[in-house]
């Protein structure tokens, strides 16, 4: 139970923009269905990129699951994201074998030059930090993960050059 | 014949760029109208040297390492085109010595027996390999499923997901237990921090899980399977969802498979969220359930009351992955390797400051030095290898002295850490065993689910009294209370996470006793890692009064003028490390 993790709910800053039909052929396939609370959450943070508190309203109303059950288990697990998160998650692998060769620079370096901590957000929704526990790539230690992409045998310094040009990357197009 | 060029796509030989290889061959294949074949595996357990590029012609098979894009069309060009393969960057072949010949030799490879050797995308691979052949061979002999158990009994198969129960034994229960309904899970929710074996099968040979699940299923009846992956690993999904429709339109899964009227067994993958304690078999059950995943007490266990309270079966990737060559080479042939207690091979994950890491295959039975030592080149940078941590969250630290402990359950245990899922991170003298210690506790601490007090609470308080230690605050009395903590948790924990939580610190008390002693009494971090304890100086030798560290100081307790010796006054400093991270003319000094 990851008790830093439970936070409230913030109200969706993006309220307006949040097209809740998007849910229907979701509920649709998983209504009634043994076992669906799981799937359901992560098809919701699959549309979303989070679970707003609206989201979760629907569900259990559609659904027919109490609230307390999905927020339960959403607060469980550490899949489940109750914020909206960047355009890029950055996840530095703090595994053992990371651990031991000093995943702990890379974590450092990447929030000192991103100036968020561990868990948040660029205000510019572009980044956002994250520590995980192991991607299993531990022969190339340290490693972190940006989309799908896995980098390795990082410093510091490296990590940093990489965040920087994706930055560019995307800014530019 | 026509060459064949493979290349080894694996999470971690595409993470050392072997997609850029693969794609950069595909294309320079095209653009001069060669004519080789190119195909895909996944990881040989060679992962120091990936990218892997293995080409097979007329004269033999050679395995390439460390092919980047550029060296990719150096090899293609030499070795297809001029037929002079690059004796330099070879690794491994038959015809010759090369650098990786023993790392390969020295294995036996019943678990990984087609891992980095065929195709885990098609199903044509795997039969040409021998696979599906030992379901078809306790079908058409009409062995009984009490038969199939008995040989699973015999060959002394134990859980390969750390319990180390018998996995004939837990068998025989759900086969024991009448039920029309009955499962057969696969727990593939390898949380292990620097454990990958099970990603490394599922990625390279998901078939021969879906056949050990198959035969599983046979034995004790069962007619739903699930496998439960964690999320983390989606190339292992992606396989494992391929492996399973092609099974399906092979007729092995769905109904009267194989011709067998009234054998009917589905599998689906249920996709992990993301909790440690899911490794725990009724904590697993319960998050396949849609709900929070804590355990609960056992009995009933799950061979009784398990998945939707049927009777099930859980089996770890590993014990799966070992059931189909069982079956077709027989109990015997599997109980030849290994010790007297513990039978067969067991896959290690290699990692930390060793060498070579990567996946490797022993028997039972070697000793941890031969692996480390023999398999894994010994230590990094030349350093002195100080001790390697078994068993992740749940295991302990081994010392250099106990290197020549055999690798067997049994003897593993005596130890104070456990054969766990065969994690071995290596630790030389740069590391902290506080710092290990603490490491471990943080995580499990994070993980434990909450429902028993003495887990919740009592890792926390255990992590309070390490934290305090590696920052220089530790006092008389200290070690005791860790221990006398760890002896309550480890005894009224109600699942596997909090009864072993605590053996990370009481291995690392144990063995290294004088490390925490020097941390408490003398305020000193042997190792020097733990911050708070260093001292950061300038060495004026080094230093060219480049004024980086100055302007990065966060507390300004850094003067000095350009290009004189700079100084870091201590009254000041606050040991946050920037300086030393920053400077590049190694002019900061620890001590």
């Amino acid at each position: 139970m990851r008790v830093a993790r439970i936070q409230s709910v913030e109200k969706s800053i993006e309220k307006d923009g949040l097209d809740l039909s998007l849910l229907d052929p979701l509920i649709l396939k998983y209504s009634g269905k043994k076992g669906n609370l799981i799937p359901l959450l992560q098809g919701a943070q699959e549309l979303y990129g989070y679970i707003p508190g609206e989201v979760f309203e629907k569900i259990s109303k559609d659904a027919a699951i109490p609230l307390s059950d999905l927020f339960g288990v959403a607060t469980f697990y550490a899949q489940f994201r109750l914020h909206p998160v960047g355009k890029f998650i950055i996840k530095v692998c703090h595994g053992t074998a990371c651990h031991v060769q000093n995943a702990l620079e890379i974590s450092e370096s990447l929030e000192e030059a991103l100036k968020i901590k561990d868990g948040e957000t660029t205000a510019d929704r572009f980044f956002t930090l994250e520590s995980v526990a192991c991607l299993g790539c531990c022969s190339l230690a340290p490693v972190m993960m940006i989309g799908d992409q896995t980098y390795g045998k990082l410093t510091g310094n490296e990590a940093v050059k990489i965040v920087k040009n994706i930055r560019l990357e995307h800014s530019k197009g | 014949m026509i060459p064949t060029v493979t290349v080894g796509l694996g999470s971690c030989g595409i993470a050392a760029g072997a997609k850029k290889t693969f794609e950069k061959i595909r294309a320079f294949r095209e653009a001069e109208n060669l004519d080789f074949k190119l195909s895909k595996t996944s990881c040989v357990g060679m992962c120091y040297r990936e990218p892997l590029v293995e080409i097979t012609d007329d004269t033999g098979t050679y395995l390439y390492g460390e092919v980047d894009a550029d060296r990719a069309v150096e090899v293609i060009e030499k070795h297809i085109n001029q037929h002079e393969p690059i004796r330099d960057y070879i690794v491994y072949t038959d015809l010759f010595d090369a650098p990786e010949n023993d790392f390969l030799k020295s294995q036996v490879k019943i678990v990984l027996r087609n891992c980095g050797y065929m195709d885990p995308e098609s199903i044509d691979d795997y039969e040409k390999r021998n696979g599906y052949l030992a379901i078809k061979k306790i079908i058409e002999e009409k062995t009984r499923p009490e038969e199939v158990i008995d040989t699973i009994l015999k060959s002394g198969l134990r859980g390969r997901g750390g319990g180390g129960f018998p996995t004939g034994m837990k068998w025989k229960f759900a086969h024991n237990n009448q039920s029309a309904e009955k499962y057969v899970i696969c727990n593939a929710d390898e949380g292990d921090p620097g454990a990958f074996m099970d990603r490394s099968v599922l990625e390279g040979d998901p078939h021969s899980v879906l056949e050990g699940m198959i035969i599983a299923a046979y034995a004790i009846g069962a007619t739903g399977g699930v496998i439960y992956c964690r999320a983390e690993y989606p190339l292992a999904i992606k396989r494992l969802n391929m492996a399973i429709r092609q099974a399906h339109e092979k007729g092995y899964l769905g109904n009267h498979l194989f011709g067998l009227e009234g054998f009917n067994f589905d599998i689906y993958i249920k996709e992990g969220a993301g909790a440690f304690v899911c490794g725990e078999e009724t904590a697993l059950i319960a998050s396949i359930e849609g709900e929070r995943g804590m355990p609960r007490k056992r009995p009933p266990f799950p061979a009784v009351s398990g998945l939707w309270k049927k009777p099930t079966n859980i089996n770890n990737v590993e014990t799966l992955a070992n059931i189909p060559w069982i079956i077709m080479n027989g109990a015997e042939a599997y109980a030849k390797y290994g010790t007297e207690k513990s039978k067969g091979t067991k896959v290690f994950a290699l990692a930390g400051k060793v060498r070579h890491s990567g996946l490797v295959e022993v028997p039972m039975g070697m000793t941890i030095r031969e692996v480390i030592f023999k398999l894994g080149g010994g230590i990094k940078n030349d350093k002195k290898f100080k001790a390697v941590q078994m068993g992740g969250p749940s295991g302990g630290c081994i010392p250099e002295f106990l290197a020549d402990t055999t690798i067997d359950y049994d003897s593993v245990n005596a130890t104070g850490a456990i054969m766990g899922s065969g994690g071995m991170v290596v630790m030389d003298e740069t590391t902290c065993m506080v710092d290990v210690a603490k490491f471990f506790l943080d995580f499990t601490r994070k993980e434990s689910c909450g429902k028993c007090t003495f887990c919740r609470m009592g890792t926390k308080r255990m992590l309070e009294i390490l934290d305090r230690i590696t920052h220089g605050q530790g006092q008389e009395g200290d070690i005791e209370k860790l221990e006398e903590l760890a002896y309550q948790i480890k005894d009224n924990s109600l699942c596997g996470l909090g009864q072993t939580a605590p053996n990370p610190v009481l291995t690392t008390i144990r063995y290294f006793r004088d490390e925490y002693e020097a941390h408490i009494k003398h305020k000193k971090c042997p190792a020097k890692v733990c911050r708070p304890l260093l001292t950061y100086q300038v060495d004026p030798e080094k230093c060219t009064g480049c004024m980086v560290c100055l302007k990065n100081c966060p507390v300004h307790a850094i003067t000095g003028e350009r290009k004189q010796p700079h100084v870091i006054h201590q009254d000041i400093c606050t040991k946050c490390g920037v300086c030393y991270s920053k400077c590049k003319f190694d002019a900061i000094l620890l001590s």
